[in-house]
């Protein structure tokens, strides 16, 4: 007799694992969308772009209480082990981050007006770093998402690989903007409004670099965080079914 | 993932089926049941105060390898045991060995609480007086004190001691055999589902005890809670079609288990 162990005996807790983890796929959708908007916003001064990316924070806001509510239901009910068990702390703790990464989208659109608002002087500064450590970003989520969905341990260090260039980009472009402080005293004021946001993408980078290690802890067991890049690759050869 | 529910040809248990300080140790050990076999070539040590959880779906085996280790199994005729059991690296399937002094050291509890049809006081005494256990009746009085405190029984029934034993709750009957069963000093207690029959406030008492009793006795305990397993047991033990397919720490085993075959088990795809 063949038994197939994708399924459990329980056709309802196949159907509530599945449902978090479709949620949480969905509230990246919406995350990555605010992101890309952000940057949009900052890059062409759209500030009625701005305006929905702040009113949508709140819908990225319940969907984190929603789905951790979920996984608590799901712990209080089935008490999971073993996989479905890091299923479920690793989607809790993803949305999480996913809630974060909201958060500065919606700095950055409010950000994004205060430049729009404010004096034309600078308000120009450092727009190809923020395009190009935006894309960047975008492109993380995408692939830290994707990771998740297709418990690829591979693409996921990839993202963390990634997460190290923006590091770089985001060390560089505050070099390019103390430079145009030092050139331009009245553009301190909104050299500070771009400097918060090159931090917020700086940040939401490392965001998808924490989603990246719990992908690695779904599917390996392994705890990765707070590991450099190279500890993270040899400890993500780890796998528990390698020897059965 | 699919995989065959056949045996597993050359099985090699996964995990860490050996202890440093084994109390129990099983080496190849095969059960029969007339033709048919029940056990596969187990080898498993149980370390010297360590509680170890069998796990496992029924019929593959868990009980029949925890009758095997004080040879409860002997009282079924067609029962076969290939394999040895060492008992501190003595064989207890070994031609000069008494089964009723190697019960004492190694008592077992069951499903289904069992006490005598006596008082609470000559329940608890039966063993140490057959034994030869106690030489006055103080100090047989101080035994079954003594066995029914570390029972956690003895605030219970201490203004009752010759009440039926028959007419306490089910969870205080359980905890009674377990005071029946340390009365005689034994060094390892096998717990074949012992909290089956309770509900949760009496499994909770017997999980505490089991707990306790670890600073004193070596504990095997078989039980189809994976919760339980979690909660009361340092190593984890899973059996399925009468093969040991892994052994490991129980935090691992419940986290991260090594064989696809546990993961499917304790994550409930089948069983």
């Amino acid at each position: 007799m063949d038994m197939n162990f994708n399924q459990h005996i329980s056709q309802q807790f196949n159907a509530d694992l599945q449902d978090i983890r479709n949620q949480m796929l969905a509230m990246g959708g919406l995350v990555q969308r605010q992101v890309a908007d952000s940057i949009e916003a900052i890059c062409t001064g759209n500030t009625s772009s701005a305006d929905k990316i702040i009113q949508r924070e709140d819908d990225v806001d319940a969907m984190e209480i929603n789905i951790d509510r979920e996984c608590t239901h799901i712990l209080v009910r089935r008490q999971p082990a073993a996989s479905d068990l890091r299923m479920v702390l690793a989607v809790s703790r993803v949305v999480r981050d996913l809630e974060r990464m909201g958060d500065e989208a919606a700095k950055i659109a409010i950000h994004a007006l205060e430049v729009a608002n404010g004096n034309q002087a600078g308000s120009k500064m450092c727009n190809q770093s923020i395009r190009h450590m935006g894309n960047a970003v975008i492109e993380m989520i995408s692939e830290a998402l994707d990771a998740f969905a297709r418990h690829d341990i591979e693409g996921a260090i990839n993202v963390v690989r990634s997460d190290k260039m923006v590091d770089e980009q985001y060390a560089s472009a505050i070099r390019e903007l103390s430079t145009y402080m030092m050139e331009d005293p009245r553009s301190i004021g909104q050299a500070i409004n771009i400097l918060w946001i090159l931090r917020a993408i700086e940040r939401i980078g490392d965001h998808a670099r924490n989603i990246c290690e719990q992908v690695i802890y779904l599917v390996s067991g392994a705890d990765v965080r707070h590991s450099s890049l190279s500890e993270m690759e040899e400890q993500a050869q780890i796998d528990p079914q390698a020897n059965t | 993932m699919s995989t065959s529910m056949q045996h597993i040809e050359n099985h090699i248990t996964t995990g860490i089926p050996l202890s440093q300080n084994p109390k129990l140790a099983a080496r190849n050990v095969d059960v029969f049941y007339g033709d048919k076999q029940a056990i596969f070539d187990v080898s498993l040590d149980i370390g010297a105060n360590e509680v170890i959880a069998l796990i496992g779906p029924s019929g593959c085996g868990k009980s029949t390898f925890l009758r095997t280790l004080n040879r409860m199994n002997d009282t079924i005729d067609i029962c076969k045991i290939k394999g040895e059991i060492l008992l501190d690296d003595e064989n207890i399937y070994g031609a000069d060995v008494d089964t009723v002094p190697l019960r004492a050291r190694v008592g077992m509890v069951f499903q289904k609480p069992n006490p005598f049809p006596k008082s609470i006081y000559d329940n608890v005494a039966y063993g140490p007086r057959i034994h030869g256990l106690a030489q006055s009746r103080v100090e047989l009085d101080e035994t079954v004190e003594k066995s029914l405190q570390r029972a956690g029984l003895w605030n219970e029934v201490k203004d009752r001691l010759h009440a039926p034993g028959t007419g306490l709750s089910g969870g205080q009957q359980q905890r009674l055999c377990i005071a029946r069963t340390i009365a005689v000093d034994p060094e390892v207690i096998l717990m074949d589902e012992p909290c089956s029959a309770l509900d949760p406030i009496a499994t909770a008492k017997i999980e505490e005890l089991i707990d306790e009793l670890r600073e004193k006795y070596t504990i095997a305990i078989v039980t189809h809670s994976m919760q339980q397993a979690a909660r009361v047991s340092q190593r984890t033990a899973y059996f399925h079609l009468g093969q040991l397919i892994e052994v490991n720490p129980t935090k691992q085993v419940f986290t991260t288990p090594q064989h696809e075959l546990t993961e499917a088990y304790i994550t409930g795809r089948f069983g």
